[in-house]
């Protein structure tokens, strides 16, 4: 096994000739006979009560078969437990513009969106919350009758070691401000859905989702089915980047759509509906403070204080969950002996947030990255000496009690300084030819998975069943779901890898409830680990079933057998072995039919308080980039040309894909640096002052295309980490976080302007020259009333995970079946 | 070109014309609703689904498809506008089950990830290199600066460009 024949091999994935050939079927490529067309009726108001619904003049129309209201959902679901807020259909108030209100199902797509222009909705308008801070201001109207208080959803506050202490012992104390407008994933696939009642009377719901084992809870929960009556398919996702991981109220209005009328029903949201789904970047104002010692080589930290303040949209979403991540990583990068966190998450008026790709992190990974660097140019130190000195060490605890096994961060800012040639040309580039050109760094990590599920419970987050047969065949049936990272081709990499087999002699069954054991989904970065450790157990049972067989077969020890090249042989003579379909053969007529299961279960963590469930994970990720920027004085016109970034990745299950993800990572933030924003405008009072949408379309919510890419070079830095499979960690979110920091770092290294907001716009850069302060950014933060903090004495203070002044808890674990409904499934 | 939109609900909307064109080498006889795009037409009408929709709007690139031999968006083209021409889609790209070298370029260089946006990239693609074998790489970005994608960040885009007109230029 020391030469990996799959593994780090820079193989065609297992799904890329479908996708080259256009036989990849999307949920809107998926149709059945006797299909019905679904279209929703969405809120043209941004806050109102629902006072009357007539359908009436719809059901008129010929053609239309049914109109769903909000009546027809009276049972709330939410992607958290703590948040079920939404409604399939709004019952009694819409929150934002684009709510859904009622849903028409008809013969044909126009058809049902004629009908919907038909259905007469009467509206009492009220008083709407833009932002944030009109939310801390304005506690009625409430948008919700749970959460704190008033319109704010969540507020939490944790104090790490004795911060006081450690910040009245600092030398000095850094303080900043910045803020991250919110944006959106944009998949290029628009979502989709086609639900159906099979023939055995039972409902079948193919969806574009991240999520069809929470999709799976949702829909039995409000359609009160039995769970295990409902089968979720996940189709390959088009995109998802967090998009596409929240149960839709699509999803389950299609499904109960089918329900009623008996056929199929298939909804594909607009581009313009995909905004409205939203579940994108939380807009996030946020302020640290730092207190630091000087030592021999620089600096130390010795305490932070950071507060974060989230403009969560009209529902809950994820957002508990994100704020708790606005705050849980930010001690993984370098070391933070003492740390207080505040976060604090409110309702408007807006299409809700969630998460994207980094999910809660970029926003204060922005502000620490670029306070960090202006730390070290007030003391005068390099920042990527700085960073490489205060590294957090392998195998450590944080202050907030989550355990480092392995780090590449030191490999990686090595990597990317030397790459650059940051010791040469940072600070040098000024006045080029008129153009300023400037250097900057930044760095971050992400988790590998969340440590914790969303429900709490004692289950493995992950399951791989393999079937296999005599042809020499093996089928891997895993609840991952494609969103196009590359999940599949993990599953059928690793099965490969360890039964010596080809990729191409595994199939693989994946995201569909009724076939696949349990994954949790696509998000948090926990497929490549919790997968693929599931699929490691399930295929070396299998290799200990051949391998027993095979030795009794060839009379030499099990253990000196070798997997590989479609043969298992005696590692000491070769050429005295079996083709693997033998050995498949073998094993079947010793122990009967052959199949073998594997699941994982991240490692208890050893934080113990009340919120110590995020930020956890089996393994952090690292990063680090530099961006090299042209900014032209004149104008604040911005250009990037180049960026070099270097990912610890673990290991590389394959170095293409590896490659593709962290590109598109960089991509992606690149984006949100320079352009992407999902921005709000409040319309005229005399029409309703309402908040729409100021771009919900493509053309006009800017993304970067081919010619705004810069040059991008690649640097995988391979720290294997014993908790990964093969030792890989995660590469579809972490790379990202670092591209705005470093651009922002960037533009101060090239025209001496601080921009503490996202993204970084040749308008605001222009503002900041011309400004005596040379900076663009928030002001100020305002007054929230915290909670008492939950104080956690550190590691290093001799804690033992606990809370010093916590109430004891409930511990709540839902055990066994924690998806049946109160029901009897019935065949209709 | 319609000088004036017409009204939801006008009966006229669904006005049926025939049409005869020829869909990847296929001569095909047609009878459509009138106000049908050349992507619903494929999609709904042909099952050719490799076409993709982003928008239908002509913003996102994904429904890229080749009229007589121009690169189009297929959205923004009524169907009744294709009588008597020429369509190429992804479903045509192949010869028999040899993949055309963009196509195996794409998925061995990463270029698919979630391969949405893959059908538009490779006519586009095509386009290009059927006018211009030796694109460099300022014009490849320019030729596919209408087609979005999310997940790769266009880098391994190009590079399968560049592979597959290398693999054109040696007559492979």
């Amino acid at each position: 096994m020391s030469e990996h024949r799959v593994i780090g091999k820079p193989l065609r994935r297992v799904d890329g000739r479908a996708k080259v050939t256009g036989q990849t079927r999307f949920a809107d490529d998926l149709s059945l006979p006797g299909m019905l067309h679904m279209k929703l009726l969405r809120s043209t108001l941004p806050h109102a009560r629902i006072l009357a619904v007539d359908a009436s003049r719809a059901l008129a129309l010929p053609g239309v078969k049914l109109v769903l209201t909000g009546a027809d959902f009276p049972i709330p679901f939410g992607i958290l437990p703590v948040s079920q807020d939404e409604h399939a259909l709004c019952t009694d108030r819409v929150r934002f513009v684009g709510d859904p209100v009622a849903a028409v199902i008809a013969v044909d797509e126009l058809t049902a969106y004629e009908a919907t222009a038909l259905i007469d909705v009467r509206y009492e308008p009220l008083a709407t919350i833009a932002d944030s801070e009109e939310a801390l201001a304005t506690p009625e109207p409430r948008l919700h009758d749970y959460g704190d208080d008033g319109n704010v959803h969540k507020r939490i506050a944790f104090d790490f070691g004795d911060v006081d202490g450690a910040m009245a012992k600092s030398e000095r104390v850094f303080e900043d401000l910045a803020f991250f407008s919110g944006n959106t994933h944009l998949p290029i696939e628009q979502h989709a859905t086609l639900a159906y009642v099979d023939g055995d009377g039972k409902l079948v719901v193919a969806s574009s989702t991240q999520t069809p084992h929470y999709l799976h809870r949702a829909l039995a929960k409000v359609l009160q089915l039995r769970a295990a009556h409902i089968r979720v398919i996940a189709t390959p996702n088009g995109g998802g980047f967090g998009g596409k991981s929240d149960p839709f109220n699509h999803e389950i209005v299609a499904a109960r759509a089918a329900l009623v009328t008996g056929r199929p029903v298939k909804i594909a949201l607009t581009r313009e509906e995909v905004f409205y789904c939203h579940r994108g970047r939380h807009p996030v104002l946020m302020k640290v403070r730092t207190g630091v010692r000087k030592t021999e080589r620089g600096f130390e930290i010795v305490g932070q204080e950071l507060e974060t303040l989230l403009d969560g949209g009209a529902y809950g979403s994820y957002g508990v969950a994100s704020t708790f991540y606005t705050g849980a990583l930010q001690t993984v990068t370098y070391r933070i002996p003492h740390y207080r966190f505040r976060g604090c998450r409110t309702f408007t008026n807006k299409p809700p947030c969630g998460p994207k790709r980094g999910h809660g992190t970029p926003q204060p990974r922005f502000l620490l990255e670029v306070h960090i660097d202006k730390i070290c140019t007030a003391l005068g130190i390099d920042p990527a000496a700085w960073r490489i000195d205060n590294a957090v060490p392998p195998d450590s605890l944080t202050a907030n009690w989550l355990r480092v096994s392995s780090t590449g961060l030191v490999r990686c800012i090595e990597a990317v300084v030397k790459a650059s040639g940051w010791n040469e040309r940072r600070g040098q580039l000024r006045g080029d030819g008129g153009v300023a050109r400037g250097l900057g760094l930044a760095c971050s990590s992400y988790l590998c998975g969340a440590g914790l599920p969303i429900y709490w419970n004692e289950l493995p987050h992950s399951g791989v069943q393999l079937q296999l047969d005599r042809s020499g065949r093996v089928t891997a049936f895993s609840g991952a779901t494609e969103i196009g990272q590359g999940s599949d081709n993990v599953l059928v990499a690793i099965v490969a890898e360890v039964l010596g087999i080809d990729p191409l002699d595994v199939r693989c069954v994946t995201g569909d409830t009724d076939l696949t054991p349990v994954d949790l989904g696509s998000y948090s970065s926990r497929v490549t680990l919790m997968m693929g450790n599931a699929a490691i157990e399930a295929a070396e049972r299998a290799r200990l079933l051949l391998a027993g067989a095979v030795a009794e077969k060839l009379n030499v020890p099990a253990s000196r057998l070798v997997f590989a090249d479609r043969r298992v042989f005696d590692s000491e003579a070769p050429e005295n072995g079996v083709e693997f379909a033998v050995a498949v053969q073998l094993a079947e007529a010793k122990h009967g039919t052959l199949g073998t299961t594997g699941s994982y279960r991240p490692p208890k963590s050893p934080g113990d308080y009340k919120g110590a469930g995020v930020g956890p994970s089996p393994a952090y990720s690292y990063s680090a980039a530099v961006v090299e920027v042209e900014v032209d004085p004149a104008t604040g016109w911005l250009r990037v040309p180049k960026i070099w970034v270097a990912h610890d990745i673990g290991r590389a299950i394959n170095p293409v894909l590896a490659r593709g993800q962290v590109e598109g990572s960089v991509y992606m933030g690149l984006g949100e640096a320079l352009m992407e924003e999902q921005a709000y405008r409040r319309l005229p009072p005399k029409l309703s002052g309402a908040h729409v949408h100021k771009f919900p379309s493509l053309l006009e919510y800017k993304s970067p295309g081919t010619l705004d890419m810069p040059d991008v070079e690649t640097i995988l830095i391979e720290e294997p980490d014993p908790n990964g499979p093969f030792g890989a960690k995660e590469v579809g979110q972490g790379p990202l976080l670092p591209i705005m920091p470093a651009v922002a770092n960037a533009v101060f290294d090239a025209v001496g302007v601080r921009i503490d907001e996202v993204p970084i716009t040749p308008e605001k850069i222009a503002k900041a020259l011309a400004s005596t302060s040379r900076r663009y950014g928030p002001t100020r933060f305002p007054t929230i009333a915290w909670p008492e903090p939950l104080v956690v004495p550190t590691p290093a203070d001799g804690g033992d995970g606990k809370a010093t002044n916590e109430r004891p808890r409930k511990r709540e674990l839902a055990r066994g079946a924690v998806i049946a409904p109160p029901v009897e499934g019935k065949q209709p | 070109m319609a000088t004036d939109l017409i009204p939801l609900g006008d009966p006229s909307l669904r006005q049926k014309v025939r049409l005869e064109l020829v869909v990847n080498e296929e001569r095909r006889d047609l009878v459509i609703d009138g106000y049908k795009s050349l992507l619903e037409l494929l999609r709904e009408e042909l099952q050719l689904t490799g076409t993709k929709h982003g928008c239908e709007l002509g913003e996102c690139g994904a429904c890229a498809v080749l009229l007589d031999g121009q690169l189009v968006l297929s959205c923004l083209v009524a169907a009744v506008e294709c009588d008597g021409r020429s369509v190429q889609t992804v479903e045509g790209m192949q010869n028999g089950p040899t993949l055309h070298p963009l196509q195996s370029c794409f998925a061995d260089a990463g270029a698919a990830q979630c391969g949405y946006c893959t059908p538009g990239f490779l006519l586009a693609a095509k386009e290009l290199l059927e006018r211009k074998p030796d694109a460099t790489r300022a014009e490849i970005a320019e030729a596919l600066s209408g087609q979005l994608c999310r997940c790769t960040g266009y880098l391994q885009i190009f590079e399968a460009v560049e592979a597959a007109a290398a693999q054109l230029r040696g007559g492979r």
